[in-house]
């Protein structure tokens, strides 16, 4: 897995609530076999119109923020499905963190096997965080996961929660199977015992 | 004596391999259930890594989500859909997994041919990469949805890395009025709480009215937890649930029959165990529900009218309804009732047993689906299948009009070629009404197979307890 330590980027806001896993990758993409290449329909339905050409409206078709590696997105993210390729999709487009007040909890957990940071603000900083990327589109957050803070544009910080476990492992690029595999003798003794 | 806990602590303790401080639970997994669509990238890596599957009596593989339901003797005309299809069955084939393939007797949607083959027990841990999982829940088990990491990962070692959810006991006390389901129970509850109502959480439904549902119908109710945001959906087993089990094909017989009830009677909630939460819903004053927005969360009684953005204080629910309003084409303030639909869609992995098929074909029994209406009705599995058409309800169904399919997911998730042309009406008794869930620029108003009967046959969407 990608490590992830500091980044700093340009942040793309998205303010809309319980966006679902549908619109972040419809479900006619996901008859692929493979992990790559789903970065093309990260929110097609969204980006593009009906026959195919991008929708000038849509924040991910606005050149100033070409190049934007954090998605700022409104409450409940990524609410709905199971599928991974939400997150595969988010990290092949060049996503590397999504800052949510909340997120659906598989998601969460799929983001984080995967190098995508969820990040969680309290929604004074989440709302000053979304102000100063939308009104200066070439400004830059920077993410600082070892003291778990985001700096903000303005000098200003926030802080967010992530558990222990999953902190280590993307700031040393630690895939979760190695971890799991190296319970082998308790999962034995345990299925000798009760399977 | 030690302290009372619920139905959900037992079954984590049950199944707790290991722990370290500030660490996940290293948790076994009794039963992972996988389909083509989350599966291949899962099989890759155990490829890359030189790993194999560790215990694979403990997975069963169908294919539901992109299977056609046509005519089964043509081929799959979709691709990348039969590449799919294939891929799962090289990878059950050289993992030694249990398939029940495109020419199987007991194919069917996950969630519907688990319960029904008895592979579904009371006490078990759970897990497919899919959020519907949580339908399993409805016999007392730990189950719910997972990526396709963690799929590898369950190959793997037959374990998952969990963080402890928290507990919630939704209470559901009262009695159905006629033409009030099991879908509107769950309805309800979502518009209640909304979908990130249940994040962080496991519910455990409890009350009368959920004491009187029937397997089937707390399936449905489990199933849709996962909308509400939770991550599982419990109902303590009881007779209702060891009757239902008793004689599947993979239940316990016999003797293990005797020793399985007695581990399975220890199971439910002690009593004064302790919730984080409590939420409650009075079933006697719940009507038949409907959605009118772009997720589960936007519903309302089917009689009543729809909600007005200018009456919102919240700035995001204001622009969220205004949005979602506009995607359906509907009018703050209106009636839903008398809305003219494209298409009917009876089927998912939320209502698609024989139950609900009988409860639709009872309504159009003798009757004719509205003109130029398309009515897709597909059965969860081919048991199912089967089973209708012993009972003659294919017949019912199809001299009134409607189409009979073979069993998947269908246009629940429209990937198979089942779907919406943009801008169509459907009513359906599936799970989800995102934009474009049911094919791009499609409009889902979710019900109960009663209200989507009642809707087939007059075109319009409509109040059923008009009609029984």
């Amino acid at each position: 897995m990608a490590q992830f330590t500091t980044l700093t980027a340009r942040a793309l806001p998205l303010p809309v609530d319980n966006i679902d896993t549908d619109q972040i990758i419809p479900a006619r993409y996901l008859k692929t076999t493979d992990k790559t290449g789903l970065g093309s329909g990260l929110f097609a339905d969204w980006r593009y119109q009906v026959e195919g050409a991008p929708r000038p409206d849509f924040p991910l078709n606005d050149e100033r923020y070409a190049g934007a590696q954090i998605l700022v997105a409104g409450d409940n993210f990524a609410c709905g499905s199971s599928r991974e390729h939400a997150p595969w999709a988010l990290a092949d487009y060049g996503f590397r963190a999504v800052i949510s007040t909340s997120f659906a909890d598989i998601f969460r957990n799929n983001s984080l096997k995967n190098g995508l940071l969820p990040i969680i603000l309290e929604p004074n900083a989440h709302a000053a965080v979304l102000r100063m990327v939308t009104e200066d589109p070439a400004c830059a957050l920077t993410i600082d996961l070892a003291s778990q803070q985001v700096h903000l544009p303005d000098g200003s910080q926030a802080s967010f929660p992530i558990d222990a476990f999953s902190k280590q492992c993307l700031l040393n690029g630690i895939d979760e199977l190695g971890y799991l595999l190296s319970f082998e003798e308790q999962i034995a003794s345990f299925e000798a015992v009760q399977r | 004596m030690s302290r009372p806990r619920t139905l959900f602590e037992k079954i984590w303790e049950q199944h707790q391999v290991a722990q370290e401080p500030d660490f996940p639970t290293v948790l076994y997994i009794d039963l992972h259930l996988i389909h083509e669509v989350t599966s291949p990238q899962a099989f890759s890596g155990l490829r890359r890594r030189g790993l194999g599957v560790r215990r694979p009596e403990k997975t069963v593989a169908t294919a539901d989500h992109s299977t056609p339901t046509g005519d089964p003797s043509l081929p799959i005309l979709d691709l990348m859909a039969a590449r799919q299809i294939r891929q799962l069955e090289e990878n059950c084939r050289e993992f030694g997994i249990t398939l029940y393939d495109m020419h199987s007797l007991h194919r069917g949607i996950v969630h519907v041919i688990g319960p029904e083959l008895g592979l579904t027990q009371p006490g078990m841990t759970i897990v497919c990469g899919d959020s519907h999982t949580a339908t399993h829940g409805a016999f007392g088990t730990l189950a719910f949805g997972i990526g396709t990491s963690e799929v590898e990962h369950v190959l793997a070692t037959q374990c998952l890395l969990q963080r402890k959810p928290r507990t919630c006991e939704v209470r559901i006390d009262g009695r159905l009025s006629p033409g009030v389901t099991a879908k509107d129970i769950i309805l309800a509850l979502i518009a209640k709480i909304g979908v990130g109502g249940g994040t962080g959480h496991v519910f455990e439904y409890s009350g009368s009215a959920i004491r009187s549902l029937n397997m089937e119908e707390r399936m449905t109710v489990c199933n849709m937890t996962i909308e509400a945001g939770a991550r599982a959906g419990m109902v303590a087993p009881d007779d209702t649930t060891y009757q239902y089990l008793a004689g599947k094909p993979l239940a316990p017989s016999g003797a293990e029959w005797e020793q399985s009830l007695g581990t399975w009677r220890s199971l439910p909630s002690d009593e004064g165990a302790a919730f984080d939460k409590t939420i409650t819903l009075d079933a006697t004053a719940l009507e038949p529900m409907i959605t009118y927005g772009t997720n589960p969360g936007m519903g309302m009684p089917v009689s009543g009218s729809l909600p007005d953005p200018d009456r919102l204080s919240e700035a995001s629910e204001k622009a969220a309804l205004t949005k979602a309003l506009d995607y359906m084409g509907l009018r703050a303030g209106t009636s839903l009732l008398g809305h003219p639909v494209d298409a009917v869609f009876i089927g998912s992995c939320t209502n698609s047993r024989i139950s609900d098929l009988r409860a639709a074909a009872s309504l159009m029994k003798g009757r004719k689906v509205s003109p130029g209406l398309r009515v897709l009705v597909v059965p969860g599995s081919q048991s199912v299948k089967r089973q209708a058409e012993a009972e003659g309800l294919d017949r019912i169904f199809m001299e009134a009009g409607a189409d009979w399919r073979q069993s998947g997911c269908s246009m629940c998730i429209a990937m198979n070629g089942d779907q919406l042309e943009p801008g169509q009406y459907a009513v359906s008794t599936s799970n989800r009404n995102f934009e474009g869930r049911q094919g791009k620029g499609g409009r889902t108003f979710l019900a109960s197979p009663l209200t989507a009967a009642a809707t087939a046959l007059t075109g319009k969407i409509t109040d059923v307890r008009g009609m029984i």
